[in-house]
This record gives structure tokens, sequence and C-alpha cells, in this order.
């Protein structure tokens, strides 16, 4: 028997850090254009989502704990072995009908997005902080803090630069993310969770459920551990009733561009704190 | 230091101060006002009126225009016609011109306001003359110098004003809260329309003289009177670019859920349930006066009023004495008496709402201490309150009273006090009273609120942003942070 059949990989969930099956069992397939079965990649419940959220609100104080310049080191460390990976990335992406030019360029925009927002971490206090100058005997100061736990209905296209320009920019400063990646984006997202866990990201601070997108956003609307939502790409038919369910524990809804890279997009998912010190002897 | 304790040795300094009320003869009311919109006071369509009422004596102040749906809609037509035809195009410098203009006449009118401002809410003269009126005057002049360096607010972003900006103000602070929502949208090339509470209409009607004074071109400011269903139609107006609301969580929610399915850009300010964190190493006295402003400044009409009292266990004995000691000596009665400490409630509806939360208080089996003090026959009026033995369940350590009434708890560790103090859904102020450095800076980053007072407690400036976290609300209000709400990314940018 000559040549070497291949070990296809077993796509499922990455929750806190491991990587479990749905808890409902449910799968669907991914087949590329010519027919081929690329994978049963897992469906996320409500349940897993419920886990995902509990596993990023138990990380979100140790990652926003950590130094500035440790945050920073971990996502470059994301962008190390994104790179190291290029060619699985772009395999994937070809599976998804991409040319191996446009492939190869949005791997490589996506490892510089990395890169980029990985500069950002020791850096967004400086640039949207401020030093008051108020009317009276006090030193007060502005700065930012992570929002908490975000949901991310991240884009479908492009699926790595896309993910990588609404995630980067949410966890660099202490957020942590449940990713809910859609059908079309979810064998890149689960590649992704496997730079991430060798990369030095605690679990925990990035969650991916892959499967249907539309309908587990209702519920992370809904949920009361969930500090935002960042819609950017969330299907544009989402129920009303859904999105109306964000106000009950006054959650951020946040929309973005696919792959806009901007401290404005770090700010999305930043609380300003402000503190006023008295000056006296 | 005097011995708080009921062997007192301070002798008795005979503090009934002889009354020095302020003469209103400098405020000349018209006895019924219209709707301001594009630049004249006009009929309501809705033909209907209601009467704003002096808290503190129950008489009729004048009868205001209630709009409508209708009137609504008209007030948002000229504010877009505004935008449209000129404001949109407006240099920065010229809308500077115009909002130092305003600031210059209400420092210029500041007497006059402040005391209408009382009238009609029921707060201290002092508090309206020494703190609203200066911040107002200081928030028009802070974002006047704003309008014209936008870009440099916002470097490398190409940034538009919204567009047509509903804003709705409470009443606890009416000209403040006008002052802090018109200023930062006139200045980032917005127009408005402005609805002042249901029982503190009447300086923001004053407010739209000083703007035609200013000859701020019609239809840039329109103010449309009314209660909830004016706001409501405010709120579901198709033809509003951006929507900012301060006031209850409640109704702040129900704004939400209204602006998210239309994806209509927001900001809220919502309520509150600060605590204010006292450490045994604190210096007492001046924690004692900072809770004491904490809670009964305004009345505890205050979103970030410290309501709740979370002391060192070490030290709880001595200083719920001194602060019961303390509320003896709070001045309660005419707001426009110059020597009154603590006001009148705004509305009957209000003391309605305090009254019944601190019995629920009684009831679940706090120890309720009140300063005996003699309230005025006609008003509305609530003694200053404190409760001890307060638990995390009970209703007073949970919601917002929105009155002059303070729970107490306790706390053993730093860390048990963060704990209890980001135990609320609210996350709107705190604040931090010890003389250890590195302890309040510990404090400060653990705290989950937009705004930390460290020995100190509402402090207020035009340049400092003020906001919450959690179910506070979201974006911010004054400084470089609270301008960003009023622009947007121009067209064709990220």
């Amino acid at each position: 028997m000559g040549g070497h059949l291949p070990v296809n990989k077993t796509f499922k969930l990455f929750i806190g850090g491991a990587f479990p099956r749905s808890e409902s069992g449910h799968t669907f397939q991914l087949r590329s254009d010519d027919g081929r079965l690329l994978a049963n990649a897992a469906r996320a419940s409500r349940k897993d989502l419920r886990e995902a959220v509990r596993a990023a609100r138990s990380a979100q104080a140790g990652w926003a704990g950590r130094t500035a310049y440790n945050r920073g080191q971990v996502l470059y460390r994301v962008a190390e072995m994104l790179d190291a990976r290029r060619d699985e990335f772009v395999a994937v992406l070809r599976d998804g009908g991409r040319s191996d030019e446009s492939a190869r360029n949005e791997v490589e925009q996506a490892v510089d997005r990395w890169v980029w927002y990985a500069g950002w971490a020791d850096k967004v206090h400086q640039v949207l902080g401020t030093v008051n100058p108020v009317a009276g005997p006090f030193f007060n100061f502005t700065y930012p803090e992570p929002t908490g736990v975000v949901v991310q209905a991240v884009p479908d296209d492009p699926p790595l630069l896309g993910l990588a320009s609404r995630l980067a920019p949410a966890i660099v400063t202490g957020n942590t993310s449940v990713v809910l990646a859609g059908e079309a984006a979810a064998l890149v997202a689960m590649s992704l969770a496997e730079v991430l866990t060798t990369s030095d990201v605690p679990g925990g601070v990035v969650n991916i459920l892959t499967g249907d997108r539309a309908g587990l956003l209702p519920w992370a609307l809904g949920h009361l551990d969930v500090n935002a939502v960042d819609l950017s790409g969330a299907p544009a038919d989402l129920p009303d009733e859904a999105l109306a369910d964000a106000a009950e524990n006054v959650k951020r809804l946040v929309h973005g561009d696919a792959t806009a890279a901007s401290p404005s997009v770090i700010a999305q998912f930043l609380e300003m704190k402000t503190v006023w010190h008295p000056i006296g002897r | 230091m005097a011995d708080p304790k009921s062997d007192d040795p301070t002798p008795e300094f005979g503090l009934d101060y002889a009354p020095a009320p302020e003469s209103t003869a400098v405020v000349s009311l018209a006895d019924e006002y219209g709707l301001f919109i594009g630049g004249e006071f006009v009929e309501p369509r809705s033909g209907r009126t209601f009467d704003t009422i002096n808290p503190a004596t129950e008489e009729r102040l004048a009868t205001v225009a209630e709009g409508d749906a209708d009137d609504v809609d008209r007030a948002v037509a000229a504010a877009r016609t505004a935008f449209e035809d000129h404001w949109s195009d407006t240099p920065g410098s010229v809308r500077a011109r115009y909002l130092y203009r305003i600031a210059r006449q209400l420092q210029e009118r500041s007497r006059e306001f402040a005391v209408l401002e009382t009238m009609d809410g029921g707060k201290p003269i002092r508090e309206s003359r020494d703190v609203d009126l200066p911040l107002v005057a200081a928030h028009f002049f802070h974002h006047a110098g704003w309008a014209d360096k936008l870009e440099y607010a916002f470097p490398n972003r190409d940034v538009a004003p919204h567009g047509v900006v509903g804003q709705i103000v409470p009443w606890n602070f009416p000209l403040l809260m006008a002052a802090w929502k018109l200023a930062p949208a006139l200045a980032c090339g917005n127009t408005v329309v402005l609805k002042p509470a249901e029982t503190t209409p009447l300086t923001a009607l004053l407010l739209a003289e000083v703007l035609r004074d200013v000859d701020l071109p019609p239809g840039v400011v329109n103010i449309v009177t009314g209660a909830g269903e004016t706001g409501a139609a405010l709120v579901e107006h198709r033809d509003i670019d951006k929507l900012a609301f301060t006031g209850s969580t409640g109704v702040g929610k129900q704004i939400q859920r209204s602006a998210a399915v239309r994806r209509l850009p927001l900001t809220l300010e919502l309520g509150g349930k600060a605590a204010n964190v006292v450490f045994e190493d604190a210096a007492i006295d001046q924690a004692v006066e900072g809770v004491i402003n904490g809670i009964y400044f305004n009345q505890g009409h205050v979103c970030c009023a410290g309501s709740r009292l979370l002391v060192q266990e070490s030290i709880t004995d001595d200083f719920v004495e001194r602060l019961k000691a303390r509320m003896t000596r709070l001045r309660v009665g005419d707001p426009l008496d110059k020597n009154t400490d603590v006001g009148a409630i705004n509305s009957a509806e209000q003391l309605a709402r305090i009254t019944a939360l601190v019995e629920s208080g009684v009831a679940e089996g706090a120890v309720l201490h009140q300063a005996p003090c003699d309230l005025p026959p006609k008003g509305f009026w609530f003694t200053p309150s404190v409760f001890t033995g307060v638990q995390q369940s009970q209703r007073i350590a949970r919601e917002e009273i929105f009155g002059p009434v303070l729970a107490v708890q306790t706390f053993r560790t730093p860390e048990e006090a963060v704990e209890k103090a980001n135990n609320s859904p609210y996350g709107l102020s705190a604040g931090v009273w010890t003389e250890k450095g590195s302890k309040i800076l510990w404090m400060a980053e653990r705290l989950r609120a937009g705004v930390i007072w460290t020995n100190s407690f509402n402090e207020f400036d035009a340049a400092s942003p003020f906001g919450g976290y959690k179910e506070s609300g979201f974006g911010r209000e004054g400084g470089l942070q609270g301008l960003g709400a009023y622009v947007r990314d121009a067209e064709g940018q990220a």
C-alpha cells in the first residue's frame, strides 16, 4: 500500500483552555468546494455558552491583573505561533475556497495584526488616559480598565484577519472573550485555538464556540454575567427582542468593522475610571 | 475634640441660626411657558400643560407646556433643519464663540439661575449657588475651547457630528445636567432636542432665553418640556441620530432596549449605590465630614451619592457615634435660607419612594437613627437618616434610595471591603478614606466604579470625566473622554 493516509483532525470547542466536544453531541459537516469532507465540527449549545462564560469570568481578574508588558508579550507569542503555522492556515483558507495568494496575504495580515495589538498593551493608558486639570486642589486622572467578559460574534469574512481584528483588541487590555464563530469561519477559529493554547494565553482568556452563531447570540445577549457583546459579525436579522435583552444588565453593545485596526477599537472594550486624590500638606 | 456620647461636655453653642433667606426678587417668572422650538417659545400642539411647583412650599411657580409626539416631531424637524442648513457647516471656532457667550451669560445671571433652581427643585441655595451654577458655567466654558480643537481631541480620526441628538435630563441637578449634555453636543457640531425633567423644567426654560440672547441660531437647541410620555416620544423618534439619558436605571434600561434594536448610538448615566469605605487609619473627623457630604448633599438626590458606608470594624462604634452627632448639626429646612444644609425632597412621588424604602429597612430588621429636627409644615421633607445593622440582602443595602438615607455596613480586611463595595449591580462611584497612599491606589484599582473619590467625595469638574461601570450606564461626561460620545467616524472611515 503506497502513500500516507492523512490523519484527519477532530475539531471540537475551546473552553477554559481545554478542547471539549459540545455537551449536546451536535456537530455539523464542513466540506470543501469539491465536496470533500473537511470536518465534523462541533455545534455549540446554550450550555456550552454558559460554560464558556464561566471560564471567561474565572480567568478575567487574573488576566487583567497581569502587567501590560506581560499581556503584550503573550499576544506577541500568538503572532509567533501563528506565523510558524502559516502553511496550515493557508491550507484551511484554501479549503474555504480562497486562492493561494489571497490566503497567504490574509495569514500575513493576521500575523501583523496580532503583532500590532501586542504592542498596544502598554501604550493604551498613555494614549487614552488623561491627567485632568480640575479647578481645585486635587490630582485627578482618568485611565482605562477592561470591561470584563466579552462575547464576540466574529466576522465570517475574512475569517482569520477578522478574528484577529476583533479578538486581539478585546483581550489586549485584560478582557476575556467568548468567541462565537459562524460555520464558515469555524475551522479557522478552531485552528487559532490551537495557536492560542500553545501561546501562553491563560486558559479561559479566549474561549471559542463554533456552529449556530445566530442561535447562540440571543443567549449571550441575555446572559447577566456578560459585560459586552461584540456584534461585528452578527447576522443582520438578529431578533429585536434579543438585542433589547442586552439592556437587562446594561451590556455594552459593540458594533465594529471586520478589519479596522485602531486604538478606538480597543476603546470599545474599555471603561474609563477617574480618580480624585486631594493635594495637601 | 468633642465627645459625642450622651455625657457630652460640649457647651451648647446655640446653633439655631437666625433666618437668612436669599431674595427671590432676582427671579421674574412668566406665568406660562411654551416649548422652545426653532428659536422661539411656541404653544404645544398637544394643547396640554402642567404646573411646576416649589417642593418646599407646594406653591405653583408656573404653568409649563407638555409636549406630545407631535411636538417632539416638530422639535426634531427644527433641529434637523438647523443641522443641515448651517450648523454642520459652522466652523468650530464659531461654535466656540457661542459656547463662550453662553458661559458668560450664565456667569452674569448666576444668582438668578441659582435662586430659580432652588425654588423649582428644593435644593439648598448654598449648593445651587456654590456648586451647580459655577459648574454649569465651567462646563460651557470648558467645551467652548474644544469646539475648534476636535482634530487634536481625536488624532488620526476623521470625525463628524452625529446630527440631531436627543437628550433627557433628570431633576436632581436640572441645569447642570442640561449643561453636561448640551455643551459637548454643540461643541462637536450636533443640534439638540432637550427634554428637562417634569418637576424641574424652569432653569432649562430660562436657559432658552440665554440661548436667544447670545443669538444661537434657531433650531440648534430645542427644549421640549413634559413627563415620561414626552421623553418616550423623543426616544422613539426615527430621525434622532444619538440619544443621551441621565436618570434611573429602570428607565435607562427601557431606553437601551429601544436604542439597541435601532443600533442607535447611546450614552447612559444611571443610578448608583456607591460605597464610601472608611479604614481605621483614616483621618476620622475628615471622613465623618466626607460621609455626611457624600450622602446628604442635595438631600441624597445624587446618582453618585455615598449611600453605603463601609466602615472598618475596629472603629465602627466610635465612627457611628460621631456620625450621629454630626447629623444633629445638619440644618434641614427652607432651601432658600443660606444656612440650610438639607433642603426639600424634590417631589411628593420621590418622598413616597424614600419613605417606602426606609420602611422596608425597618421591617427587614435594620436599626434606624434619625436626627431630631423640626420639619416645615408644608412641602416635602425627609429627616436625615442612618441605618445600622444592615445586611447585604436588605433592600436598603441594594437599591438606590435617592434620598438622605445612609446604610452602614462593616468590614475587617481591605479584601472584604472591596468584595462588599463591588457587590452591587451598580458601579458609578466610590469613596476611600485612609491616610495610607498605597492603600488608596490599591483600593482605587479594585473598585469597579467610574469615579473614585479618595479622602474626598462628590467633587465634580468639567475636565473630569464622569460616568459608570456595570448597570450605572456607559459613556462619560466631561473632559476628553466625554467629548467622544458626540462624534462618529466620518463616512468612509473605519
